[in-house]
């Protein structure tokens, strides 16, 4: 499936990347394509209810009380109408493109695949509630989406009667199953909420809403679309007749013209091939699981960080089982850990500053990238590192390729997600002299691979959230490029343009070769400086 | 000024979005049926004649059974299949057995079926068996018809209203 996934994500990228510069991150609406659809479910709940209050039930009432809204309250319920259609419709369509983009960012494997599975259903859910509107309305549309859909259903061998024969004749329709119609456009809905509930189970705290600018602004393109072209009926339905030419809406009924192609039967088949297929994904090989975060009890002192950042709740406060003073240790439920390291960013244990005379362990960490191997990484880097303008680059896996900005003053290392720097990294690599500034990198802004990574680390280094950067730290000497996977060559000017304006460290004196002073501490040469390659090569 | 320019770069996307979304919830057109055909739509359920005869019993043989099973006439569950023939100006166009549902082929048989003719004047025959017989029909109708472009014209089948209906 990988080849599918490059194929989107070729397709996506240059959308987040043009989007991001016209619009800004904040705004951009591939950033905030879930949220989106939640507001638009809104708009089509809050329209709904009140289209109700003039809906009347009946073969002939329903199209003439949908006329009344139409035509004779325009201003009201009319817009209210063409609010409802089209936030149905722009909610369809960003299903779909959140379907497709978390598939192509290959969000939906590993302790994922629950979101992912229980996405299908929302699918179902969201078709149905609209088809079955599209009846409500009871007009030529609503005719021929009601033959179709019941001789779809009519091939499942569960129904002792046909339900299409209801709609082929005047004669055959009851008013009362537009009281069954309204039940279902109704139950159907409140159905979808309750899985969209079990959908964010597993993602620790959810965007349900969008920015509020985004959100003003697309509602004021809603209305305006209601205005310029209203939602309309395509005149009544007449069972006498066949439908003939019609206005689809291709949002909800695309693939109705396949019931003029295939049988029901091959339709089915495909939407139940399809259905499953989209379920299997995340099970298909070749599995990506790195191991889970452990907690080391030595240096865990319950402080709760690891809870608050953690962006997928695998990590909980249980009851102290060591019999060390503090009253709650951190617990790492394995299945729904991602490895994103977010945790050991937030671990105020995970310093380099930490005595080297004991082994660096921070109270949680990833196995195969430790923090002692980090700080090793880097000072290894740092030897290497030539002239007066050294840049240390902390980039992460899912951004722009750090290490293609490597060079004789320039130098890389790559986490799997920058959530994952403790802050005290960036101190230590300036307080030590090892480099002359730091460029932290990631995904593009507001759209961290694993949710947090970026807003987590905007926050510690302005000091608003735990572990925070000391003040004393020069702020000029970092610079942060949040440019996503598309951005290398941004990533690489940004890495010169930030060099071009570095001075020497005061502490930092060079030597006539141009290297670096040694550190201003003794320390032992650590024994886990290869975790980090050992990570690299166990990661496929 | 740049969230300025933001603001209207969003302001030109959305419209851009609208205008998308404006055309496709209408355009294009499909025509799902075009208006040089009618339909001829058979659709109906009935149940076939019972294969076996109804036996009644005797008072003698009711006093001999407990009172929740005097049932008076016993009657075979399975029924006959029931066999359609269709024919549109003296040509076949549609001919089906259809078993009767139910385990024990105790339930209904169920047609639903399309027939496309021109619009014009049409002779409809319309032909049921449903006593199993090898000969001849159970029900026979025939009728002109005058179809309209795109009329959905039925071909229904109640036994207690003497048959077929053509609607």
């Amino acid at each position: 499936m990988s080849w599918l996934r490059r194929i989107l994500r070729a397709g996506f990228v240059p959308f987040e990347v043009g989007l991001d510069k016209l619009v800004g991150p904040v705004w951009n609406p591939l950033n905030h394509l879930g949220a989106l659809g939640f507001f638009f479910y809104w708009i089509v709940a809050v329209s709904g209810i009140y289209l109700y209050i003039f809906f009347d039930t009946g073969t002939t009432a329903a199209y003439l009380s949908v006329e009344y809204m139409t035509h004779q309250q325009w201003y009201a319920a009319g817009v209210m109408r063409s609010l409802h259609r089209y936030a149905s419709d722009a909610l369809v369509l960003f299903m779909v493109i959140h379907m497709a983009r978390e598939f192509s960012l290959d969000r939906y494997r590993s302790a994922r695949w629950f979101t992912w599975v229980t996405g299908v259903p929302i699918i179902w859910l969201v078709f149905a509630a609209g088809i079955t509107g599209y009846w409500m309305v009871w007009d030529k549309l609503a005719h021929y989406v009601a033959l179709v859909t019941s001789q779809w259903f009519d091939w499942l061998p569960i129904f002792s009667e046909s339900i299409a024969r209801n709609f082929i004749n005047p004669d055959f329709i009851d008013n009362r199953f537009f009281t069954l119609l309204v039940f279902m456009h109704v139950i159907l809905p409140l159905i979808l909420l309750a899985v969209l509930w079990v959908h964010l189970q597993r993602v620790s705290r959810p965007k349900i809403n969008p920015p509020r600018g985004l959100a003003i602004a697309t509602f004021a393109m809603f209305v305006a679309l209601s205005l310029v072209q209203p939602a309309m009926s395509q005149g009544p339905a007449n069972l006498a007749e066949v439908p003939g030419t019609l206005k689809l809406d291709w949002f909800y009924l695309a693939f109705y013209p396949l019931f003029d192609i295939w049988s029901p039967g091959a339709v089915w088949g495909v939407a139940g091939v399809l259905t499953l297929l989209i379920v299997a994904l995340p099970f298909m090989p070749p599995m990506k699981r790195l191991a889970p975060a452990v907690v080391d009890l030595d240096n865990c002192n319950g402080c709760t960080r690891c809870v608050d950042d953690c962006p997928f709740a695998a990590i909980t406060m249980a009851p102290r089982s060591d019999g060390k003073p503090y009253e709650r240790e951190a617990v790492v439920n394995d299945k729904l850990c991602l490895s994103c390291g977010i945790c050991a960013g937030a671990c105020p244990t995970a310093t380099p500053y930490r005595a080297r005379a004991r082994k660096l362990v921070s109270g949680i960490e990833l196995p195969g990238i430790s923090i002692a191997g980090l700080r090793d990484r880097i000072e290894a880097l740092s030897e290497k590192l030539d002239g007066q303008n050294r840049v240390i680059v902390i980039g992460c896996d899912h951004g722009a390729k750090a290490d293609t900005v490597s060079s004789a003053s320039g130098a890389a290392v790559s986490l799997p997600c920058i959530g994952m720097l403790p802050p005290t990294f960036v101190d230590y690599i300036l307080s030590r002299g090892l480099a002359e500034g730091v460029v932290l990198s990631g995904c593009s802004e507001g759209e961290c691979y694993y949710r947090f990574g970026i807003e987590w680390t905007e926050a510690r280094l302005a000091g608003e959230r735990n572990p925070k950067l000391r003040t004393a730290v020069p702020r000029e000497r970092i610079a942060k490029v949040w440019v996503g996977p598309g951005g290398n060559r941004t990533l690489a000017k940004a890495v010169r343009d930030f060099q071009a304006g570095l001075t020497p460290l005061p502490a930092s004196k060079p030597t006539t070769e141009g290297k670096p002073p040694p550190p201003p501490r003794e320390y032992e040469k650590p024994s886990e400086g290869k975790a980090l390659e050992e990570k690299a090569g166990g990661d496929a | 000024m740049r969230k300025l320019r933001q603001m209207l770069a969003l302001a030109v996307v959305l419209a851009l979005f609208g205008v998308m979304l404006g055309y496709f919830t209408y355009r294009p057109s499909y025509v799902h049926f075009s208006d040089d055909r009618a339909l001829i739509k058979i659709s109906f359920i009935t149940g076939g004649q019972r294969v076996g005869k109804c036996i009644r019993r005797t008072r003698a043989e009711l006093a001999k059974l407990p009172p929740h099973k005097r049932k008076v006439l016993i009657c075979p569950r399975e029924r006959h299949p029931i066999h359609l023939e269709v024919l549109v100006d003296g040509m076949p166009r549609y001919q089906a057995t259809v078993r009767a549902a139910g385990l024990s082929s105790d339930g209904s048989s169920k047609f639903y079926r399309g027939l496309v003719v021109t619009p014009g004047r049409h002779v409809i025959v319309a032909r049921l068996i449903d006593s199993g017989r090898t000969t001849g029909y159970d029900y026979e109708t025939r009728k002109e018809v005058a179809l309209t472009p795109r009329q959905h014209f039925i071909i229904d089948f109640q036994r207690d209203r003497g048959g077929f209906i053509f609607r």
